[in-house]
């Protein structure tokens, strides 16, 4: 069981080229293709994927960034630019069905792309997981187990509050039989790591301290094994966070996607 | 000896107007009933008319903002409303301000039945004049009178939350002294017409005992207030009729300093949620204009649409810039905090508050209006929305992650004033911080927000 398989990542050019169509686009997003934490999470997406025999396929080169952080930065023309650019690229593909890696690519291709030409099924990966487990596709069987673990789940602005996804990554969570332990900030009421609306790529006004330190201890005092997320920016907030408060043996911070392949064994 | 007297012209003077003044007297106890209509009628007219004039400002200013279409799904937004605001369903969030508030929300509605009473009675001269409904008049004044005591309590706990606890949500930085001072005065106001109320009826009770009639209405509470009445039917007419007039004098004088206040809310928290964002929270809206442009960017043959005559402007950077609805929450805005006690940037220290973001906007707002009105047309003062009330450092403190909004009990949108403030600083002024300008540009020539060459986006797979 545990032989590595070779992950085959195809470019919708790659695709095209063999005369093959994909049954999604997978979104990989800019922290998941540069980051390098982010990129173990793009690897299990795609592990994910390809467990279950999902035919998909990555823009690769020609995928650009959607344009989320400059529009929650107020440069509406920078971030109309690279959705026209994008939805030129997604189009000419004929995509319909897109899966993101990334709370701000869902938000953003999902909602503010079809005002500008760009029409299509968007769902954000804990969405899908949730689904491959609904359709008995995805189990908890063959990997590492996650019984009885205490495990916290921090809700992203962009996938809870900005659209209502509080379910999907919660399912994902309750078929390893751990034990979810809620923060008092949850769901509706969840906390911002501090990485949005572009505060990701400037440093904090002054304050008496970070946000993602808040959040961090908040999640920390809740005892958990594991810190659940599921957007990159908010694993960049709280590894930093957890980092900050020398916990780095005893808690990981892990996302839906890794957790989900780890207990899969894949 | 006579004693006759010797009337100088200054006393015969004195004595014709005492005269005068007991003829008057006599008059009015006479013609009581017709006097007060009379009087009543003036006052209702007069308090209707001056609050409509002030109504009528507030319309033109909202007016002010830029366009904004909200009249689409009506069943969904009739929906909204009932819900939020009818049904107060967010507020169940913090439940003991819920009960509290619920209590004076329903004292505020349901009394509002006895007000009909009160002006029809005030008009035609009658008294109780809904009396005749027997067993449900009794009903309505026994629910009158708990509600009635539920708004004091209610009310009374509010001061001592305000006041004594001092629960954080009610201070900070925009906490100035007039919005503490407002928020008193609305209290203390709310239980003098409601002990008005009570003793009125206490007084009316003690007659209609007295008289030995059936006794219209019940009186749970106010037949405990008998006690502290004299006894004599004349003074508990007065009382009765001090109260009565202390009571609709003083709804009077409330409904016209809700203009100034920020207890607007009672009334704009039903339109403010009808025309609320109904779409997901995550979704910013696409600035039109900017599409256009774009598109003839890239595409050479795209015609755009020729542009509006007013000169326009990217973002907002006054009241005038930002849009209607905007400009109708900042007039909903009854600063109560939820909003600013749930923001990240705001908890952790930071400047930012999205309940003073409301606050500027309405004061600016105000502003605004008032030099329209000294100058028939809005002359420039030199000021605006950006710097002179909201600062950089604020705009820039937020994560724009919702909170704010989803806190709100009447649906009111901080986010989206922050957003077009900060369109206005990158937009117009390319104010941003250095930063934010360095993601910009590696957006621009590489595709990403970090320095990452865009031939490398796939080379994770290796």
């Amino acid at each position: 069981m545990n032989e590595e398989k070779t992950l085959y990542v195809p470019t919708m050019a790659e695709m095209v080229a063999n005369g093959e169509v994909p049954d999604i686009l997978f979104w990989v997003g800019c922290a998941g293709s540069f980051d390098e934490r982010a990129q173990r999470i793009t690897h299990d997406i795609c592990k994910i994927l390809q467990h279950v025999g999902i035919k998909f396929a990555i823009l690769g080169t020609e995928e650009n960034c959607t344009g989320d952080p400059a529009k929650r930065a107020g440069n509406e023309f920078l971030f109309q630019m690279q959705a026209m650019m994008n939805i030129e690229v997604l189009n000419g593909y004929e995509v319909k069905k897109i899966v993101t890696g990334c709370p701000h690519c869902f938000n953003t291709l999902k909602n503010e792309y079809p005002s500008l030409g760009g029409n299509y099924e968007v769902i954000h990966h804990s969405q899908l997981i949730q689904q491959l487990i609904n359709e008995g596709k995805l189990k908890a069987e063959g990997g590492e187990s996650f019984k009885g673990k205490r495990i916290t789940y921090h809700d992203p602005c962009y996938l809870g509050r900005g659209n209502e996804v509080y379910e999907a990554p919660r399912k994902a969570l309750e078929v390893l039989d751990a034990q979810l332990v809620e923060m008092k900030r949850c769901r509706s009421n969840g906390l911002c790591c501090g990485a949005g609306g572009a505060q990701m790529f400037k440093e904090p006004e002054k304050g008496k301290k970070d946000i993602n330190v808040e959040r961090i201890e908040e999640a920390l005092s809740t005892n958990p094994q594991v810190v659940a997320a599921s957007c990159p920016f908010c694993m960049t907030m709280l590894q930093d966070g957890v980092k900050g408060q020398n916990k780095e043996q005893e808690v990981k911070v892990l996302d839906i996607a890794e957790i989900t392949a780890r207990a899969n064994g894949l | 000896m006579t004693n006759k007297p010797i009337y100088t012209s200054s006393k015969l003077q004195l004595l014709c107007v005492h005269n005068k003044i007991f003829i008057t007297l006599a008059l009015i106890k006479t013609n009581y009933a017709m006097v007060s209509q009379l009087l009543f009628l003036v006052l209702l007219l007069a308090a209707i008319g001056l609050f409509a004039y002030n109504a009528r400002k507030i319309y033109r200013n909202i007016r002010l903002g830029k366009a904004l279409d909200r009249s689409d799904r009506p069943v969904e937004r009739w929906k909204t409303m009932l819900k939020v605001a009818f049904g107060q369903s967010k507020m169940t969030k913090r439940p003991i301000a819920f009960l509290l508030h619920l209590f004076v929300y329903l004292g505020f509605v349901i009394i509002n039945i006895e007000m009909l009473e009160i002006v029809i009675d005030g008009l035609a001269g009658t008294h109780r004049i809904f009396a005749p409904l027997g067993n449900l008049y009794n009903v309505l004044i026994w629910i009158f009178e708990w509600l009635a005591f539920a708004v004091i309590i209610s009310c009374a706990i509010f001061l001592i939350r305000r006041n004594i606890v001092h629960v954080k949500r009610f201070f900070g930085v925009e906490m100035t002294s007039w919005p503490k001072t407002d928020a008193n005065l609305i209290l203390v106001t709310e239980i003098l017409l409601m002990t008005a109320f009570l003793f009125m009826n206490a007084a009316d009770y003690k007659i209609q005992l007295h008289a030995g009639e059936d006794v219209h209405g019940a009186f749970p509470i106010s037949s405990l207030l008998t006690g502290l009445l004299p006894e004599s039917p004349d003074a508990l007419h007065l009382i009765e009729r001090a109260c009565w007039w202390f009571h609709i004098i003083g709804v009077l004088a409330f409904l016209n300093y809700l203009p100034y206040s920020k207890h607007l809310h009672i009334l704009l928290a039903f339109p403010n949620t009808y025309f609320s964002n109904l779409n997901p929270k995550g979704k910013f809206a696409n600035m039109e204009s900017v599409t256009n442009e774009v598109k003839a960017m890239l595409d050479p043959s795209f015609a755009p649409p020729p542009p509006s005559e007013e000169p326009m402007r990217f973002g907002a950077k006054d009241v005038q810039d930002l849009t209607w609805k905007s400009l109708l929450d900042a007039y909903t805005c009854t600063e109560c905090g939820r909003c600013t006690s749930v923001c990240p940037a705001n908890i952790t220290g930071k400047l930012l508050s999205p309940r003073k973001i409301m606050m500027d906007t309405r004061d600016r707002l105000v502003a605004v209006g008032q030099n329209i009105d000294k100058n028939s047309s809005f002359q420039d003062d030199g000021k605006s929305l950006l710097d002179d009330h909201i600062s950089r450092e604020e705009i820039w403190a937020c994560t724009s992650c919702n909170a704010c909004t989803e806190a709100c009990p009447v649906n009111i949108d901080p986010l989206k004033i922050i957003m077009d403030l900060r369109q206005y600083a990158v937009m117009e002024e390319s104010q941003a911080p250095s930063s934010i300008n360095a993601m910009f540009g590696n957006i621009e020539n590489n595709g990403a927000p970090w320095k990452y060459a865009q031939a490398d986006r796939a080379n994770w797979r290796e």
